[in-house]
């Protein structure tokens, strides 16, 4: 599977959300050219009938009780509002997710 | 009190006998570690603590990895883009510490997201050999493995995704152990790769290894993928005798890349357990060679998705800027490093339309032969010997700027991860004065035969 170069780079970091220099894209291109090639060995091997392992535990559905999980009972609410980039009052300030067009 | 020979039982029995007080310990095990802030080894220190409980770990020095979480403090992840970030609550991990009284004496420095092997990718400068200021720890560990090496710290944590604990800790000549996937809660780790991430000890000897794994591991209804394994004192497995225990040496880990002289350290150091009544034989793990490629297909794709939180939207650096797009955009550019974007750039490929079957698809098969090769060995064989990696400690900037030469320094320690094992270096002799590790890899849940192995090898090779 070929590498298309600055093209592709610029789809992906597009997907990626990172913006790129057209420097650090050619630079990307480049890197990311050779490891794609060093990948693309696993083609090699046979894997007929071989099921992907996507983890080693064997557990499936971990289930537990519908209730509150309490996880959060000891997290720092103070900590966490005081990093808001953007704060008003407890609420985390965003930019428009939505944008009228009118 | 000499602080650089500090071990878990030494501490303790110091502590007890009224040799020093904890006061004292902490005073003087901080003055020394500032006194080698060269190494550039830790990101931050921690104040005395007097109000520590009285736990089998009471009054101990452990330096924490910058990437596990201690409630109130800063964890950069050796990143620019959590340089101010404060943790809301504890990993799993340190409220066992805390519990059994251990005392965090600072965070330590590591690659960035823990994504490299030599802890040059820290937004917060490279950290330096303790024997060698002109070559690299290994990484991404390097913080803590050289916090323990250089004798500043008792002990540490570090995080091992494809050799992050057991490399460094090679390199500099310590002992790292890398649990089974599951033996050790991830809760409170900052995720690289999910599927491939363990918190374990990096020590002085093979039995603060076994104290340290004892004290954090177990299941944790915070960690979904913990095991059901109830918690257990691994000392008890120390007992020194490997008669009749049957040793893999896989052909593969002895090919083209490793060092002649690293190999004749590692054969002496076989032969030793040879000669301690083990039963070595030579066998074969044969898709050996497509592990380091399997992993770089498998671990940029969890981290592409992993590292997505970091957004500057929540926390962590922010560019301000006129659209959400834009804030997305320039916060993580800005905010990453150069490792971190090259294998999120790569994960977002591997996972994109067109080409998710061919690559990601693919390589979770060849993890699965990987893993049948050693299910295969270990219906004869109780464990695995070879080199932790192909050199000893390389030098700065030797291999920055061709990744895939760095991908390689894990050619060993990667096969590990990828089938979810136990694995544990231990310094074995030294090549032009720089240490090298023997790895021995065990069966899931099988750390109590590695642990005697390794603690039977240290004892009569002094």
């Amino acid at each position: 599977m070929p590498f298309s170069g600055k093209e592709e780079i610029e789809h992906i970091s597009g997907l990626a959300r990172i913006k790129l220099t057209s420097e650090e894209k050619s630079h990307y291109a480049n890197e990311l050219s050779s490891i794609i090639d060093f990948i693309g060995r696993l083609q090699e091997v046979d894997t007929s009938g071989v099921e992907p392992l996507y983890q080693v535990t064997g557990k499936e559905n971990v289930m537990r009780e519908d209730e509150n999980p309490k996880i959060l009972e000891n997290l720092e609410r103070d900590i966490i509002l005081k990093q808001f980039p953007e704060r008003k009052g407890d609420f985390n300030k965003v930019k428009e997710i939505l944008i009228r067009k009118d | 009190m000499e602080v650089k020979d500090l071990t878990i039982e030494k501490v303790s029995n110091g502590l007890k006998m009224g040799e020093f007080s904890v006061e004292e310990l902490q005073k003087a095990t901080t003055a020394y570690a500032k006194s080698l802030n060269d190494l550039n080894a830790f990101i931050s220190y921690f104040e005395p603590n007097n109000s520590l409980n009285r736990g089998n770990l009471f009054g101990v020095p452990i330096a924490i990895k910058d990437n596990i979480l201690i409630n109130g403090t800063v964890a950069t992840a050796g990143s620019k883009i959590l340089k101010n970030y404060i943790s809301p609550y504890d990993a799993t991990v340190i409220g066992k510490l805390k519990e059994a009284g251990a005392w965090f004496m600072g965070k330590t420095n590591l690659d960035e997201f823990a994504m490299g092997s030599s802890t040059e990718n820290s937004a917060f400068g490279p950290t330096r050999h303790p024997l060698d200021r002109e070559r690299v720890p290994g990484g991404s560990s390097g913080g803590s493995a050289v916090a323990v090496a250089s004798g500043s710290a008792v002990c540490a944590l570090g995080s091992d995704t494809g050799g992050s604990i057991r490399q460094p800790a090679s390199f500099c000549g310590v002992v790292g152990l890398k649990p089974t996937y599951g033996r050790v809660s991830r809760h409170g780790l900052m995720a690289m790769a999910s599927s491939f991430d363990q918190i374990g000890p990096i020590t002085k000897n093979v039995k603060d290894s076994a104290i340290l794994l004892s004290a954090i591991s177990g299941k944790d209804r915070f960690d979904s993928t913990t095991a059901d394994k109830e918690p257990e004192d691994f000392t008890k497995y120390l007992t020194g005798d490997i008669k009749g225990l049957k040793i893999g040496i896989p052909r593969e880990f002895f090919g083209e890349g490793l060092d002649p002289l690293v190999a004749d350290v590692i054969r002496k150091a076989i032969e030793k357990i040879q000669g301690l009544g083990a039963e070595v034989e030579e066998i074969t793990l044969p898709h050996t060679e497509y592990a380091v490629p399997t992993y770089y297909v498998l671990v940029p794709s969890e981290v592409s998705a992993n590292l997505a939180r970091y957004d500057g939207i929540r926390f962590g650096y922010s560019e301000k800027e006129d659209s959400l797009l834009e804030v997305y955009n320039n916060s993580r550019a800005d905010g990453f490093g150069h490792e971190v974007i090259r294998r999120i750039m790569l994960g977002t490929y591997t996972l994109s339309a067109g080409y998710f079957d061919a690559y990601y698809v693919k390589a979770m098969k060849v993890r699965n032969l990987i893993k049948r090769d050693y299910d295969q060995v270990f219906k004869k064989f109780d464990a695995v010997l070879g080199p932790t990696t192909p050199t000893t400690a390389f030098k700065l900037g030797e291999k920055s700027e061709d990744p895939l030469s760095m991908y390689l320094a894990d050619i060993y320690t990667i096969s590990a991860n990828l089938a979810g094992l136990p694995a544990i270096s231990i310094p074995c002799g030294n090549v032009d004065g720089l240490p090298v590790g023997l790895q021995i890899t065990g069966k899931m849940f099988d750390e109590g035969d590695i642990l005697n192995i390794a603690y039977a090898y240290e004892q009569n090779s002094k």
